[in-house]
């Protein structure tokens, strides 16, 4: 459960609709080159949702009631560190891969 | 007042820019590698944070439920990080999305879990009540859709389900489905913290994910896997609000808008609308379009090679048949065989070429190829009516003429490698079987094209032996 202000609501949607209209500056240019490096290097970012998971299992296994919730974080954390863990290695060594004329 | 939360949202906040960052300069070459770092390195930091603040507040109490989660984590992603072949990548990629999108929908559906009997708030400024319950089920409606999404692809990606399944009226099917997703979510903020409906949600969104991919074939899936991608940041962005946290907010729309640049990239490469990729399911099931059987003689690798000789510029024509082959080594050490011949050697990459965004960048990089060989569709296009050869090695739909004669075909209007202007083509194929789109290719036909059946590594090995001798 959260607790949350109007105000408090509004910044964030703020945070998120600014997010999108500078992802879309950010990336609109892209070399076909990178496409696949950029598009796995994102989704390793997208695993932020780590930090989510960390707090979804930060509790006892034996806490009576929320034993299933501990359980589930715990499977969302598993999920959340491969995402990001893979995503940055597979990225990078595709990327060192990448050369240019006469190395 | 206290100093110490304000420092978190701070130090949340270097972290987002890091990632801000990490994008920027993924998208150019020289600086992509820093990007890369970049964004590793805002993760760490966003990770350490949250251990620091959970520490203060409440106590690291789960301690080894955590260490456990990241060590088995980082182990299977090291792992499948280390191990995986080029050839590979876009089941990987597929798959870590799909990871993304599952663990933002089991982190709402454990928030949710253990936030039940929590909603009598005294506080009437407090709209949590309300926000919570959205941001939950949107979370879960995303983040499953990727998940089974996602996996689907991947088997349809690796082959262990090749079928594109057409279920009568599914599009009313997907439709009742969301709609039934909207109505779920609406029932939560009514009824807060019922097992039911997350449970109900989380299995509507799980099929609407497996039938949102299931009709759609291969060559779609470059569009496919970016909208995915784009789903598992959104999904991110929603957890955001689950846990009021701006760093996925921030990082998960980016992502999101990233995706979804992406997704647009390839539908132009392919002339449809993202609406048709999806509803339409073009999943080439026209297969038997004309009924007259055409034959054509097939050559050896011997009398092809001569079309090489004193040839002064080649364009070579990757497409899915030298991924499925794994024959980009032997492209690259052809090509160089050619360069030292002094022929002028490049490459044409078609954008939706492969099975996602990039593949036979990636494939031709890592048979150290230089990226500045290779050409995009509008720079390379014009350079066609000056080559000798033109070599294409396992690609039929991105070359096929039908875009421009058959503009109302189902591969009309696509922008094509324009391989039929080169004096000499010379095309190396299993067969004579149109392509994903399921059209005859007319260039096959031609009495300048020249046609090498058999295995795209194979012919090319034969190839390269046959144009060393001459």
């Amino acid at each position: 459960m959260i607790h949350l202000t109007s105000g408090e609501l509004m910044a964030s949607i703020t945070v998120l609709v600014l997010s999108i209209f500078l992802g879309f500056e950010l990336i609109s240019k892209v070399p076909p080159t990178l496409h696949t490096p950029l598009m796995s290097g994102a989704n390793a970012i997208s695993g932020i949702t780590i930090v989510g998971a960390l707090f979804a299992a930060n509790a006892r296994l034996s806490a009576g009631d929320h034993v299933m919730a501990t359980i589930l974080g715990f499977c969302a954390l598993v999920l959340a560190t491969i995402n990001c863990v893979g995503g940055f290695m597979v990225t990078g060594r595709m990327l060192r891969m990448f050369k240019r004329k006469g190395k | 007042m206290e100093l110490a939360p304000l420092l978190y949202d701070l130090a949340y906040l270097v972290a987002a820019v890091l990632f801000i960052f990490g994008l920027k300069f993924l998208s150019s070459p020289r600086t992509a590698p820093l990007g890369n770092s970049l964004g590793a390195f805002g993760m760490f930091l966003a990770v350490i944070v949250t251990l620091l603040k959970m520490n203060a507040e409440t106590g690291i109490i789960g301690w080894p439920v955590i260490l456990a989660g990241v060590a088995l984590g980082g182990l299977i992603g090291g792992v499948m990080a280390k191990r995986v072949e080029m050839t590979g990548m876009p089941e990987l990629v597929g798959l870590f999305n799909g990871f993304g999108g599952g663990a933002s929908a089991l982190v709402a559906l454990s928030e949710g879990l253990r936030a039940r009997g929590a909603f009598v708030d005294p506080d009437p400024a407090n709209i949590g009540d309300i926000v919570f319950p959205i941001a939950v089920g949107t979370s879960s409606l995303i983040g499953w859709v990727t998940l089974t999404g996602s996996l689907i692809a991947v088997f349809k990606l690796n082959g262990v389900f090749r079928k594109n399944v057409f279920l009568p009226g599914q599009n009313g099917i997907k439709a009742l489905l969301f709609l039934g997703c909207l109505a779920m979510i609406g029932g939560l903020v009514s009824t807060p913290g019922s097992v039911a409906l997350m449970v109900g949600l989380a299995v509507a969104a799980c099929v609407l994910g497996v039938l949102f991919v299931i009709p759609i074939g291969g060559a779609d899936m470059p569009v496919v896997v970016s909208f995915l991608n784009s789903l598992s940041g959104l999904a991110a962005a929603a957890t955001g609000f689950v846990v009021s946290n701006n760093a996925l907010i921030i990082g998960g729309s980016l992502v999101g808008a990233a995706g979804l640049i992406l997704t647009g990239i390839m539908c132009k490469a392919m002339n449809r609308r993202f609406l048709d990729v999806v509803f339409k399911a073009y999943g080439g099931g026209a297969a038997e379009a004309s009924g007259e059987k055409r034959t054509v003689q097939g050559y050896e690798a011997e009398e092809a090679a001569l079309v090489f000789d004193g040839a002064r510029s080649v364009i070579i024509v990757p497409g899915y048949g030298m991924a499925v082959s794994q024959a980009q080594h032997v492209v690259q050490e052809f090509a160089t065989v050619l360069e030292e011949r002094g022929v002028d050697v490049k490459f044409a990459i078609h954008p939706v070429a492969g099975r996602m965004p990039g593949h036979m960048n990636v494939l031709l990089a890592e048979a150290s190829v230089p990226y500045d060989k290779l050409f995009d569709l509008d720079e390379i296009n014009s350079e066609f009516s000056d080559c000798d050869v033109a070599l294409v090695v396992g690609a039929n739909d991105t070359v096929n003429p039908a875009a421009k004669t058959d503009p109302g075909g189902p591969l009309g209007g696509m922008p094509i490698l324009d391989v039929e202007k080169a004096r000499t083509v010379l095309i190396v194929k299993r067969s004579l079987s149109p392509g994903y789109a399921g059209v005859d290719n007319d260039l096959f036909y031609r009495p300048s094209t020249m046609m090498l059946f058999g295995d795209g590594k194979k012919m090319l090995t034969e190839l390269l032996m046959a144009v060393k001798e001459l």
